[in-house]
């Protein structure tokens, strides 16, 4: 037991310079986990963000100075892939949520356009229809509307299903 | 009767043991710690109340927690943990993320009997990392350090590779810091007393520890 206490660490360079960059780099991946763990938050249920950086090692073991700088690059990369892949997809809602407008504003004009509350960025299952009111009828005169679901199913609604 | 009188008439105070970290070890990971505790109580059925507070506790769990447990700051700082020991935690799971994972594929936090269904309710509702060895196999004090050169987990084939860091007692590893355990090192059968380790990483409180540390403890012993 003596032997593994006063044992130097054979993979690490235990220099003070050294040891300080290693520990500036697992403050910088404490940063940036910290960072990709909001933006999986912010993305959900939106999107599904990867926010997997590979292993670098099978078993736990401390990182050498090389080691430590892979993990805090890939988890750089993989939170700058998250913002790029949030930003397109707030800039697709945005859209969606101005094609809504016109859509109600006109609804002949964008016939059997559906656009869902996720399309907009909005939780729920609900979703805008244009229709035509009164089916056939309303479709030879140009009698369009915005139809609003109602919702999510009932877990009794649900329930019956299942049965 | 109040809660200490409830221990004495027991005879029953929980206390945890703090071991040691190796010191280069320490050196490279400040914060880190193990900690445990021991309790007289042999694996089997989890009685109805500890399986009626997992229900309990499955209840108040959610999809939207899994997804916000990320941000929460000691699952948090085991994650940052596994990723400062060349772990990937959304291939090798945290505990506590293991355990949400499994909840909600299961829909449930599913019974395992004692002492698993201990450590689930502590692990869950503390997100500490918590490990059960068989207490009478294991010779002195918990440390964590890494492995010296041909240094093999008990009962698993091949040698641990030099420096993989692992929970271990005065004779040699018991298991990984977090993962695999020595084959008789672990609850089986023939266990009469439990030792129950908590793993605590930079970041995570010690009053988080020693709940942990205590629910498992007064689960197991008013099982």
């Amino acid at each position: 037991m003596p032997d593994l206490l006063e044992r130097q660490h054979t993979a690490l360079r235990i220099d003070g310079d050294e040891r300080l960059a290693r520990a500036e780099l697992r403050r910088q991946i404490g940063r940036l986990e910290r960072e990709l763990g909001s933006l999986f938050a912010e993305a959900f249920p939106r999107l599904q963000l990867d926010a997997g950086v590979a292993a670098i090692s099978r078993e736990p073991r401390a990182l050498g100075l090389g080691d430590l700088e892979a993990v805090r690059d890939s988890l750089a990369t993989r939170i700058g892939e998250a913002r790029i892949r949030l930003r397109e997809r707030a800039e697709l809602e945005t859209r969606n949520r101005e094609l809504l407008e016109r859509m109600l504003d006109a609804p002949a004009e964008h016939k059997w356009l559906r656009i869902s509350h996720a399309d907009v960025g909005e939780d729920g299952c609900g979703h805008w229809h244009s229709r035509p009111r009164l089916g056939p009828l309303g479709m030879l005169m140009g009698w369009w509307r915005v139809k609003v679901s109602s919702g999510c199913p009932l877990p009794g609604r649900l329930a019956a299903v299942e049965r | 009767m109040d809660a200490g009188a409830a221990d004495a008439r027991m005879g029953w105070e929980p206390s945890s043991m703090a071991g040691w970290v190796a010191p280069h070890v320490a050196a490279e990971f400040p914060g880190l710690g193990i900690s445990w505790i021991e309790v007289d109580g042999r694996p089997g059925r989890s009685p109805d109340p500890v399986e009626r507070r997992l229900a309990e506790t499955s209840d108040r769990f959610y999809g939207a927690h899994a997804i916000h447990m990320r941000e929460r700051p000691i699952p948090w700082a085991y994650r940052v943990f596994f990723r400062q020991i060349g772990l990937d935690p959304d291939r090798t799971r945290t505990p506590v993320e293991q355990l949400a994972l499994d909840r909600l594929q299961d829909g449930g936090f599913k019974t395992r009997g004692l002492p698993a269904d201990a450590l689930t309710i502590a692990t869950v509702e503390t997100g500490i990392a918590l490990r059960a060895f068989d207490a009478d196999r294991v010779e002195g004090a918990l440390c964590i350090r890494d492995s010296a050169p041909g240094e093999s987990l008990e009962g698993r084939p091949g040698e641990l590779s030099h420096g993989t860091l692992v929970i271990a007692d005065e004779r040699a590893p018991v298991g990984l810091i977090f993962g695999a355990t020595g084959e008789d090192r672990g609850v089986s059968r023939a266990t009469r007393r439990i030792a129950i380790a908590a793993v605590q990483v930079d970041g995570v409180p010690q009053i988080a520890v020693d709940e942990a540390l205590w629910m498992v403890a007064s689960t197991l012993q008013a099982a």
